[in-house]
Order: structure tokens, then sequence, then C-alpha cells
């Protein structure tokens, strides 16, 4: 097998239970060379624990976890990988600098100090005690940290909370040039800009199960459908001929219809029904685009459990 | 497979992995070092203590007195950077998620709690000269060369106990929990080992359970390097081992199954 086209980091089946939930519940999951990944899904969806699993830091109950074709725990295979946590506090006492020189001393070639300081945008922070810095540039020195090592897959988990909005487009600068590079990058968030900005793929998960993977443009679709409102006497049946239309519903006299192209469909209503009143256009955001995605996702489970 | 995978890596040097463990330690005695909170409640209180009742109160049982209290105000200064030193600052590490970031990267295995271990060795170093100094100075001890260099020996190497039992509680009890769980184990064994006043002092239940602490152990050892202890002390050494062995391979098990 060509070497360039084996995954760096791959999840198969994976499961992993807490007592009686199951948190990750057989994941597929495949990270390519020079790919940006993002994981979406709300909290307590996995995110968190399938890069848990792919770091090492637990095993899982079934499946198979890999890290560059290796067992994620052994050394050789993390000596490849940055890690940036959600949540890890370092030693407030430590300098910037100091944090940096010690992480870097884990990897085989580091980049030097200046390098990974410019990088993260804190060559001016080097000498700071780290308890002094805000929480914006604690992010900053915490993305440092993980790139310092010049990995071949970074994993980077909500890195931009907490920071403001030139921050979080100087980070964003930061991984394009990485993955320019070639460095693979597996990010989860809540911000789906952050993964429009940035990801070749996105994987949303609910639930500890992934339901929805694609290219940015595929979600972007789902997301861009919108929800127009109206009260009308148009019968339903009708409407549902309508090519324009993906979905409609009536609750009494209101009319609650779902359309990529809203404004074709609008134009229409109107010429159909020249009564029709309290007229509404809404953009469904990320949230509405996980519920849809959540609830097609019940309903499949429902339908087979009553197949079975 | 996985050596056509690794082919193209450059290779950890073996000077590298040496230079990781280094900068472990040093970091970890760095940042202990400037924290006042730490550093201050375990160098002050055994100072205090022995000044108090080593120096001042002492003066009438004479030098015998003075040296005795040096030994034990000694260990009782050294079990603190084991126990509160490697305890506490792994409950909380392991709370605030360092411990979790620090699996996560290529750390060898190990360099984090042999930087603790080291740390916890210096701050018993530094524990022990200073109440040496103390005893030279103001209670009049004299002791020879070798005694004093004994005395700082038994103190550095003593701590190691401590610090097995603390990283034992640390892995038990996450975060700000540990310290209070340790204040309960820290000051009634010392009182209970005779580290406050001599043993036969005490009541004759607690001399006949004092065997039982691992603190009794040390004292007996950091008696006989100041001369005040002639009893053969393999005994006591078998034991400070078996406490060190145990309580790491129990801390180590929990670590491996809970982080």
């Amino acid at each position: 097998m060509d070497l360039a086209s084996r995954p760096v980091a791959r999840l198969a089946g994976a499961t992993r239970r807490y007592g009686q939930q199951t948190a990750l519940d057989a994941v597929d999951l495949v990270v390519q060379r020079g790919e940006l990944l993002a994981l979406l899904g709300p909290n307590g969806a996995g995110k968190t624990t399938a890069i848990g699993l792919l770091l090492g830091l637990a095993r899982a109950d079934a499946g198979t976890v890999e890290l560059f074709g290796m067992d994620p725990q052994r050394i050789e295979a993390r000596r490849r990988i940055g890690v940036m946590l959600q949540s890890a506090e370092l030693p407030p006492t430590l300098r910037v600098g100091e944090l940096l020189r010690l992480t870097a001393s884990y990897y085989p070639v580091p980049r030097r100090l200046e390098e990974t300081a410019a990088m993260a945008g804190i060559g001016d922070l080097l000498k700071r005690p780290y308890a002094k810095l805000s929480g914006g540039q604690q992010r900053r020195v915490q993305f440092a940290l993980a790139v310092c090592g010049r990995p071949e897959l970074l994993f980077l988990d909500e890195p931009t909370v907490g920071m403001d909005i030139e921050a979080r487009q100087k980070l964003w600068a930061a991984i394009r040039q990485l993955i320019a590079e070639g460095c693979s990058v597996l990010l989860t968030t809540h911000y789906l800009e952050e993964a429009e900005a940035l990801a070749d793929r996105v994987c949303v998960m609910t639930r500890g199960r992934v339901i929805h993977e694609g290219t940015v443009e595929a979600l972007r679709a789902r997301v861009a459908l919108r929800r127009i409102r109206c009260a009308s006497t148009l019968p339903i049946d009708a409407l549902r001929a309508w090519p324009e239309i993906t979905d409609v519903q009536r609750d009494n006299e209101r009319l609650h219809i779902t359309a990529a192209d809203a404004e074709a469909v609008v134009r229409r209503l109107l010429a159909a029904d020249p009564d029709l009143r309290e007229l509404e256009v809404q953009r469904a955001g990320l949230a509405e685009a996980f519920t849809e995605l959540t609830r097609d996702d019940a309903e499949t489970s429902a339908n087979q459990r009553e197949a079975a | 497979m996985e050596t056509a995978m690794s082919a193209h890596v450059p290779a950890m040097p073996r000077r590298r992995v040496l230079g990781a463990y280094l900068e472990e330690a040093r970091s970890e005695c760095l940042r202990y070092m400037r924290a006042p909170g730490f550093m201050l409640p375990i160098m002050l209180f055994p100072a205090m203590f022995y000044l108090l009742f080593g120096v001042l109160m002492a003066k009438a049982g004479g030098a015998d007195a003075a040296r005795y209290l040096l030994a034990s105000y000694g260990v009782f200064g050294v079990m603190s950077p084991g126990l509160f030193g490697f305890g506490v600052s792994l409950a909380l590490e392991r709370d605030g998620g360092l411990l979790t970031f620090k699996r996560a990267l290529p750390m060898p295995p190990g360099a984090y709690l042999l930087g603790k271990m080291l740390m916890a060795m210096a701050a018993a170093a530094v524990v022990i000269l200073l109440l040496l100094a103390m005893a030279l100075s103001l209670g009049h001890v004299t002791l020879s060369v070798a005694q004093a260099a004994a005395l700082l020996l038994t103190g550095v190497l003593g701590v190691l106990p401590f610090c097995a039992l603390g990283m034992f509680v640390g892995t038990l009890i996450k975060g700000q929990g540990a310290p209070g769980m340790l204040q309960l184990i820290y000051l009634p064994m010392s009182f209970m080992s005779g580290l406050w006043f001599p043993l036969p002092m005490l009541p004759t239940f607690l001399q006949q359970v004092a065997p039982v602490w691992p603190a009794y152990h040390l004292d007996r050892l950091a008696l006989a390097s100041v001369g005040m202890n002639d009893e053969p002390l393999a005994g006591h050494l078998v034991v400070l081992l078996g406490v060190t062995a145990g309580f790491t391979l129990l801390a180590a098990r929990r670590l491996r199954r809970h982080g």
C-alpha cells in the first residue's frame, strides 16, 4: 500500500463505555495525510472520547484504534503528534519560554523556540509567567506547545474558545500554514464558521455515533435550508408537488415550509395565494442542522427498532 | 508494517531522551521553588518547632536534647515535601488536566514522577540544611562532618517513602480534598512516631504501636546518624523500602487504570 495514502489516524468500530453509558458506539473515523477533519457535535456527543482514544488516554472496549498504524500508547506514535486539549491547567509559575523548552524536549526534531513563538504569535510573552496571561493568551501558548514538536498530526480540541476575533483569525492562518506544510489536523469545534474556514471534511457526532460525514459543502447545503412560515389556505398536497420545497407541514392555518431557495418559493406562494399573511423567512442555523440530523438519526433508529 | 511507517521519521536520539528527563526535573524544581505558598510552610513549620522546642525550651536538657530533637524535627520536616509536594500536586494536576495533557504528549515514561521525586528530595535537603544551621549555631550542638552528612543523606533519601505514600493518596483523591486528607495523616503520624515529644514521654500504648508508622523507622535512622541510637538499623531500612515499594506499586496501578 502506498504510504502517502495510508491514514494517519483511524478508528474502526471503536466503542468506549463508562459504566452503563456508551460514550462512543462503534465509530469509524479516518484522518488522511494533509487534511483537516472537523469533528462537530453537541456537548456529550463523544468528540472528546474519540480524541482520548486516539491519544492513548483510554482504551477502546471494542474496535481498532491506530495512530500512524501503531497503538497510540506507543511513544513512537505520539512523538509525531501535537496536542491542544480543551482544558489543561499548566504550571502557573513557569514562564512561557520554559514551558516551550520543556515540551520541545520531548520531540526528536522540534522547531526553534523563535519559530514556534512566531507561529503562535506569542513572541512578546516568552518571559511572562503562565498564570499572568489572559485566557486568550494562554490558549495561544497551548497552541504553541501543540506545534513546537513539528507534528505530522495535530489534535485541536476547541482551540479558539475564549479568543477574540483577531486572535481567532491569526490562529486560523497558522493552522492553514501547517496544513500547507503537509500536517494533518483533527479539530473539534462548536463553531460552524470555524469548520467552514478550515475543514476539508466534517464529521457530525451525536450520542456517541457519527451521523454525518462528508465535505463542508454537503453540510452547508443542509444548513443552508431556510424555514418559511405563513398563514395560508393553500392545500398542503399541492405544495408538496413544488420542486423547490423540501418539506412542508401544516399546523392549523399556519404552514411550515423548508426550502433551499426560499426566494423562489415565496414568489410562488404570494402569486398562488393573494390572502397570504404573517410571512416569515428564517435561516436554519447550525443548531437546527444538528437538530435535524439528530432527529433523522432518532427516527432511523426508531424505524430499525420497529423493523426488528 | 510498523517499520515501514516509521522509516521516514527521525528517531529520538538517546541524548535527547535523557535531556527530556532533565528538563522535566528542572521545570518541576523551578515551579515549586517559585511558589512561596508551597515552600514557606515546608521550611517554616519544622524550623519554628525546632527553634521553640529544640533550642529555647531544651536549654535545660542541654545539647543532647537539642541533638535528639534535630533528628526528630528533621524527620518531621522531611515528611512534608514528600506528602505535600508529591501527593497534593498530583491530586491537583489530575484534577486540572495537566496529567492528562502530559500523558498525551510523548513525555518519556516516568519523567513526570521522577521530576517530582527529585523536587521533593531537593526540598528535603533544604529543610535539613536549615535545621542543621540552627542546631549548630543556636542550639550549640556539636556534630562531626560525617554525622551532618549522614543526617542530610537520611533526609534526602528518607523523603522517598513519603513521596510514595503521598502519591498513593494523590491517586485516591482528586483536587482540593487531598491537602486535608494528607494533614490527617501527617500530623497524627508525626506525633505518634515520637517526632514532637520523645517516645518514652508518650503513653505506653502509643509506644507499642509506634513501629507501625514509617516515620518512626525514619526517626530511628535519623537518630542513629547523629549518634543517638546504637541499635541495628537493617530492620528499619527494610520497612522503609517495603513502604516505598508497596505504595509506589499501588499508586502506579491506580494511575494506569484511572489516570
